[in-house]
């Protein structure tokens, strides 16, 4: 289904919209710290995003060494690993792959792969960011206040994240709230700005179907995540509230330590729609852009047009609105009304259709394709492998009878972190093999790239796969210490140990990333502008990495869809979106 | 209405050689088009829509959760009209000045709406002054809404509690109502804002924004204005919801 313009179009300005007025700094601050350039905002998020996502790293392997050898660091003591528990949850959901996926990539690849000068309104973008590093630090700050974070777990139930007695009960939670709210005021600036840029600010002869699918997902997603933190904000809002003026929203009455609280008659259930209308839509947000990024690496990395362009565009769209009818499947033991179970089972295992065709599709791409197993190709392997097993597994999970006994054990832990964790993780790492080349002008090194690639990936299914089992046998989350526990075999301590110990290794194997990262900022390979010999607009850029405001003198004008690799007759084997269709063979 | 058009990017598109297909045709061939999915539609108004459609969620996340407090729980809910009742001279009026505020916001969305079309015949005084008018309805609302908040408070309603049933009540009140009125008063400053803007004649000029360093036009009266019409269309939420029922 090639899509292509035939005859010449003309260049932009002839074409309708001026060429936007470009902010030009005039100082080293504005143009590397208060920067209104998307490419330098993209940088900034995203190496905020990953800082902060190296600390949640870390709480993790404490959290594994607490469950594998409990009493070994002594320093952990209950209080402290619920404390790794929230926090790491908290981290790695929102202020990683949130900002990561949609502040650091969204911006990077929206104006560059739509043909566009930058975001619509950059001084709204740069606020966006300098908005969301202020939540990191109130969110950070949390370690130093007195009492420490918050311990209520990441998703926050009341009554017990504000009852005295859970740790971070003092300050922890509502410095936790607070940065929620920075979060997603923040948040909002830019995802207006990435939602309108896609609707309103592409270049000429770039239609919604010719857009390439990574910019299809991050555009869902920030629609998705515009409409659904609403209701984490509002949660919030509320539980600040219940916690600081003494309302009585979530907290019903209640007697703690041998005392009546002055709370009466509120509805803890409400704070779990509210916070699930959030939190299913969010598991998306962060898939969804994953999606889109892994059929691109898929189809430029094969050499083969993505199978069914229109299927997949459609497929994301349909998973986007279905994500926001089945947030109570988080609430099946909660104490909902039972029917309920009923629709919200119903409406999880219809999701299974649209994810099903991706991943028939990605299959299909590959299908006879001329595989070439670069780091992004393998991690975009591993991210389809990985995310059919986490998705099975929440088949099993959006089942009613089968969720009640697995609820609430490490099942469920092992399922959302192979889905929602490990798979976008690896969706992130392909990504910037992927798109290194063009932000920095050089290569990252291969060999690093691939020991990096297979400790992780390996690593990541010795952590999980055992994980299930672990569930299975009925091993509790959220447990600091397991005790003399009759129905929990002892083989599961050994078990436990040996994920601690793989975990502790897989982590230490992204400092491999790290230095990769820094060594190839200066000494690596040189790129060139296409390295990977890709379609879609960013390699087409004058220069590499792109100049402020993106084109040099004239935008780019497109002809055809984004897929056009391996095409029969073509001199070259992938068509670049701006070549003009060849007059003697239209 | 056109008057607009030929000093604002998007304009050009309105006059480009393409006849406009109407209805479900039209949409389609928006949507299919290249470079705008709204062809008539500016980068500012498109996201001061889609910021409306994600407030819409805040406020309905909002409601919703006041709706299901007030629905389960197990003490009676203080009967709104008598509550937000007044005494004037002798006669008792349930919802008066909740009647009256709703009439003032009301009221400036017409104001609102008369400062856009002279916003668009370039007519600066009188935009200026229809928006200074709206801004000044708006706060004579918040003035209003403070006035109702001290009555109450002096009554003996505080967010914890009431004299006269569930807690909730005082806690969803302050709450949503307060909320609303951040939503007002911040919309008078920006219409005071953009008032002066437009006294001054920046958009005459070309005068640069302050940080952003753009040229502004006169259609950010119509942005603000969706945004006014917005919160009043909120407060009809609100009054149907909080205080009818």
């Amino acid at each position: 289904m090639t899509d292509v313009t035939h005859g010449t179009l003309e260049p932009l300005s002839a074409g309708g919209i001026d060429d936007v007025e470009l902010y030009h700094p005039k100082s080293w601050i504005t143009k590397y710290v208060f920067s209104q350039d998307a490419k330098v905002i993209a940088i900034q998020y995203a190496l905020t995003a990953l800082a902060i996502g190296l600390v949640a790293l870390v709480l993790s392997w404490l959290m594994r060494m607490q469950i594998a050898f409990p009493g070994l660091l002594s320093f952990i003591d209950a209080e402290r690993y619920y404390q790794f528990i929230t926090m790491h949850g908290m981290i790695m959901v929102i202020y990683l792959l949130t900002a990561l996926f949609l502040g650091g990539f969204g911006n990077y690849l929206i104006p560059l792969m739509l043909g566009a000068r930058d975001m619509v309104f950059p001084y709204v973008n740069m606020l966006s960011f300098w908005i969301y590093f202020l939540a990191v630090l109130v969110l950070a700050g949390g370690f130093f206040v007195p009492g420490g974070p918050t311990g209520a777990g990441w998703t926050l139930y009341p009554p017990q994240a504000i009852l005295a007695n859970t740790p971070g009960q003092q300050w922890g939670i509502i410095v936790l709230l607070v940065s929620l709210m920075l979060f997603i005021i923040g948040f909002t600036m830019g995802g207006l700005n990435y939602v309108v840029t896609v609707l309103q600010g592409r270049c000429r002869g770039m239609t919604l179907m010719r857009m390439p699918l990574t910019i299809w997902g991050i555009f869902t997603a920030t629609i998705m995540a515009l409409l659904a933190f609403p209701a984490l904000f509002v949660g919030a809002v509320m539980m600040l509230l219940d916690r600081l003026i003494g309302t009585s929203f979530f907290m019903p009455a209640i007697v703690a330590m041998g005392e009546q609280l002055g709370h009466k008659g509120g509805s803890p259930i409400l704070f779990q729609h509210l916070f699930w209308f959030f939190g299913h839509p969010e598991v998306y947000i962060v898939a969804l852009p994953a999606f889109g990024i892994v059929s691109d690496l898929i189809s430029t990395h094969a050499r083969k047009n993505i199978f069914g362009y229109r299927m997949m565009v459609w497929a994301l769209v349909a998973i986007g609105a279905l994500s926001f009818v089945v947030w109570a499947h988080h609430m099946y033991v909660s104490g909902m009304h039972p029917s309920f179970g009923f629709f919200f089972a119903t409406t999880t295992l219809i999701i299974a259709i649209p994810t099903a065709i991706k991943v028939y599709n990605w299959v299909l791409t590959l299908w006879r394709g001329d595989i070439h197993f670069t780091p992004p190709m393998l991690f975009a392997l591993g991210f389809i492998v990985t995310f059919v097993n986490g998705g099975l597994t929440g088949l099993f999970l959006g089942n009613v009878v089968v969720d009640v006994p697995l609820s609430d054990t490490m099942f469920v832990v092992a399922h959302f972190h192979m889905v929602m964790g490990v798979a976008p993780i690896l969706v992130v790492f392909g990504a910037i093999y992927h798109w290194y080349p063009k932000i920095t002008g050089r290569m990252l090194d291969d060999a690093l790239a691939r020991l990096h690639f297979w400790v992780t990936f390996l690593g990541a299914y010795l952590i999980f796969f055992p994980m299930h089992y672990i569930g299975l046998m009925g091993v509790p989350r959220r447990y600091h210490e397991m005790g003399e526990m009759a129905f929990v075999p002892p083989s599961t301590a050994t078990l436990n140990a040996f994920i601690t110990i793989v975990a502790l290794i897989v982590g230490a194997a992204q400092l491999v990333f790290v230095f990769n990262l820094a060594w190839s900022l200066r000494k690596g390979r040189p790129a060139g502008g296409n390295p990977w010999r890709a379609t879609t607009l960013e390699w087409q850029t004058p220069q590499t990495p792109p100049a402020h405001g993106n084109w040099g003198q004239t935008l780019p004008v497109v002809y055809r869809w984004a897929y056009d690799y391996s095409v029969p007759g073509a001199a070259q084997d992938f068509l670049p979106q701006n070549q003009p269709p060849d007059p003697g063979t239209a | 209405m056109n008057e607009l058009a030929p000093t604002t990017p998007n304009a050009k598109i309105a006059n480009a050689k393409i006849a406009p297909a109407t209805g479900w045709r039209g949409t389609v061939a928006d949507w299919s088009s290249d470079q705008r999915a709204f062809r008539t539609v500016s980068w500012g108004k498109a996201m001061m829509w889609v910021f409306l459609l994600s407030d819409t969620f805040v406020f309905s996340c909002f409601l919703i959760a006041y709706m299901t407090a007030r629905m389960s729980t197990t003490v009676p809910w203080p009967m709104p009209s008598e509550v937000f009742a007044l005494e004037v001279s002798g006669h008792h009026f349930p919802l008066l000045l909740i009647a009256i505020m709703t009439f003032v916001l009301i009221s400036s969305s017409g104001t609102m709406a008369m400062a856009v079309n002279f916003g668009y015949r370039r007519d600066r005084r009188k935009t200026a002054a229809l928006m200074l008018a709206t801004a000044l309805l708006g706060a004579a609302f918040v003035g209003m809404q403070a006035f109702e908040w001290t009555k109450l408070i002096s009554e003996g309603v505080r967010p914890w509690g009431n004299p006269w049933g569930a807690e909730q009540f005082g806690a969803s009140f302050f709450m949503i109502t307060g909320f609303h009125g951040t939503h007002v008063t911040i919309g008078v400053i920006f219409l005071l804002i953009i008032a002066r803007k437009v006294w001054r004649g920046d958009f005459d000029g070309g005068r640069r924004g302050f940080f952003t360093s753009r040229k502004g036009n006169y259609e950010i009266v119509e942005i603000t204005g969706l945004y006014w019409h917005f919160v009043d269309l909120v407060w009809v939420f609100i009054f149907a919801l909080f205080y009818l029922w």
